[in-house]
């Protein structure tokens, strides 16, 4: 874990309301694993407080990149660091994908800014498995497919690709899923990842999913994390060092 | 010029009034990648109860102007664990080590101390009678004076250690309270603990937290801390360690000057868990420019 001060490199906005923020921090982008995720204190000033969490996006060399859209006042003033200033980040925090294992296909399912993982996911597992995206939004404005392979996309609206849900499409494609030796990394909304969880037992599906909560410290000492363990009755996991990423069995979602 | 940083609580010596508040440290090892502890005043664990406390169910904390609300309901590991797999990785510091207790009945304040008391890396107590998101033990305990007088000469009776009563500041006049803890024993009172607060969500219209309500943290409760220590410091004689928003060493300074013999850093460390250590630096500082020698002639300095 490292706490340094990043100079932005650029600050792009990639797509409609969506940034992409470029920062130098060869500490951390060397160690960083895909799903890992950073805690940034946006500004030095008492309001907004506390840091926010973003996972990493994609590395490259000593870059990192963080994805988000202006949710509030802290992501306001993220989209607007100008070059040359810095901001001040802690991580890598938290556990990251299980990359390994005897699968052939990764399939990414993602819905809004669930992307942000998986450019880097990407990235790294390219030529070692191969890689399938399934990409869900609300309307075509909401699905993000930057930096992404073999994507397959869904609108609730139907204004792009499938008309219905992630799931829907994952059922829709069944056969195909079912003809290769799969392992599903997910990162999405909790409607989708509730439905996604009853999809990968009903099939059978090995999947790990990467959870999102609001937290203060990122590194455990807040405790404020919390996420329900199948497994472990008698405490909570915490999102922040337990996961962010968890086998979608093993908590309640 | 030597400055001499240490402060003293009642029998407890300190090298620097710099304390890090429970339930913002867990028990010490995250928090020891950042600052070295070996620098710092004391640290107090997070609340202890007998047996394991699970916590209040997700979600816990939400950010509200300049503070933040959490609701964690006193999640430990409960004393058992604690001696058996924190204390191991404590006892490598050389740093006071306080034991914070939070309990549903007065027996099991008294069974929490007599047992941890035995342990000598334990160096004093903290006595949680005022966590905002428990009933029993926290609201009822911490808004009652007969209680707080019953906590604090039971625990008195089970530890010959310094014992610290930390008050809630959801009370009317904090001074009575730290007036009963003082006559029945305690050797210090800690204030504040967090102020009760809610947020809902416009939206949905239910509440931020699961719990409803939860405990204010954060510069947004400074003002109300140092008016509290500022109480106790004029009415009763008993060392305050202060607590509530402190963000840098000039915050320390003026809880020191109203009325605090020593401070804790609480939130701060979810922010910037390195600070606690360039606090100490920084206090420094200060006493060689203002020609403190001693940084305890800083408490109660006030000029009215």
């Amino acid at each position: 874990m490292f706490i340094l001060n990043a100079p932005v490199e650029e600050t792009i906005e990639i797509d409609n309301r969506i940034y992409l923020l470029k920062v130098n921090a060869l500490e951390i982008s060397s160690i960083i694993k895909p799903g890992q995720f950073l805690n940034v204190r946006v500004s030095e000033r008492v309001s907004p407080l506390l840091r926010r969490p973003f996972s990493v996006c994609d590395v490259d060399g000593e870059h990192l990149y963080l994805m988000f859209n202006i949710m509030g006042e802290g992501t306001n003033i993220l989209a607007h660091k100008p070059k040359g200033s810095e901001i001040d980040i802690l991580g890598p925090l938290g556990n990251g994908f299980n990359l390994g294992g005897d699968y052939k296909t990764a399939v990414i399912v993602a819905g809004g800014l669930g992307a942000a993982p998986f450019p880097y996911f990407t990235r790294t597992l390219t030529g070692k498995k191969d890689i399938l995206s399934f990409i869900g939004g609300r309307s075509k404005d909401d699905v993000i497919t930057y930096n992404l392979k073999n994507v397959k996309e869904a609108t609730e609206d139907g204004s792009r690709g499938f008309k219905g849900n992630v799931v829907q499409l994952l059922e829709k494609n069944i056969e195909l899923l079912k003809s290769k030796k799969i392992k599903i990394f997910a990162c999405g909304p909790t409607p989708m990842l509730r439905a996604l969880k009853s999809f990968c037992i009903k099939n059978e599906f090995d999947c790990e999913v990467s959870t999102e909560c609001a937290m203060a410290c990122g590194f455990g000492i807040c405790q404020g994390c919390s996420i329900e363990s199948i497994t472990e009755q008698e405490k909570y996991l915490l999102v922040c060092k337990d996961g962010p990423v968890f086998n979608i069995k093993d908590v309640v979602i | 010029m030597n400055i001499d940083l240490s402060v003293k609580i009642g029998s407890l010596t300190l090298r620097n009034p710099i304390m890090l508040a429970s339930g913002t440290v867990g028990y010490g090892n995250e928090i020891s990648e950042f600052t070295d502890l070996n620098k710092l005043g004391a640290i107090v664990t997070k609340s202890l109860s007998l047996k394991p406390r699970k916590g209040n169910p997700p979600q816990r904390i939400t950010e509200t102007p300049a503070g933040m609300l959490n609701a964690i309901g006193l999640a430990n590991v409960g004393v058992e664990v604690f001696l058996k797999e924190k204390i191991p990785f404590l006892k490598k510091f050389d740093v006071p080590l306080v034991c914070n207790i939070a309990a549903s009945t007065i027996e099991e304040y008294v069974e929490c101390t007599r047992t941890l008391t035995r342990e000598e890396t334990i160096k004093a107590f903290e006595i949680n009678i005022s966590c905002p998101n428990v009933r029993e033990g926290g609201l009822i305990f911490g808004n009652d004076l007969n209680a707080v007088a019953k906590i604090t000469d039971k625990v008195r009776s089970a530890t010959d250690k310094p014992i610290i009563i930390k008050l809630s500041p959801n009370v009317s006049y904090i001074a009575t309270f730290a007036k009963a803890a003082k006559e029945n024993g305690a050797d210090a009172v800690s204030a504040i603990n967090t102020l009760v607060g809610t947020a809902f969500n416009i939206i949905t219209r239910k509440p931020k937290l699961q719990n409803v309500t939860g405990g204010l943290s954060g510069p947004a409760i400074k003002p109300v801390a140092i008016a509290k220590v500022l109480e106790i410091s004029r009415e009763v004689d008993i060392p305050i360690i202060g607590i509530g928003g402190i963000m840098d060493w000039k915050d320390v300074i003026e809880f020191m000057i109203a009325g605090s013999s020593a401070v804790q850093i609480g939130t701060l460390n979810f922010i910037d868990p390195s600070a606690p250590g360039k606090i100490v630096k920084d206090l420094e500082g200060y006493c060689e420019k203002m020609s403190v020698e001693k940084i305890s002639s800083l408490t109660a300095s006030y000029i009215l």
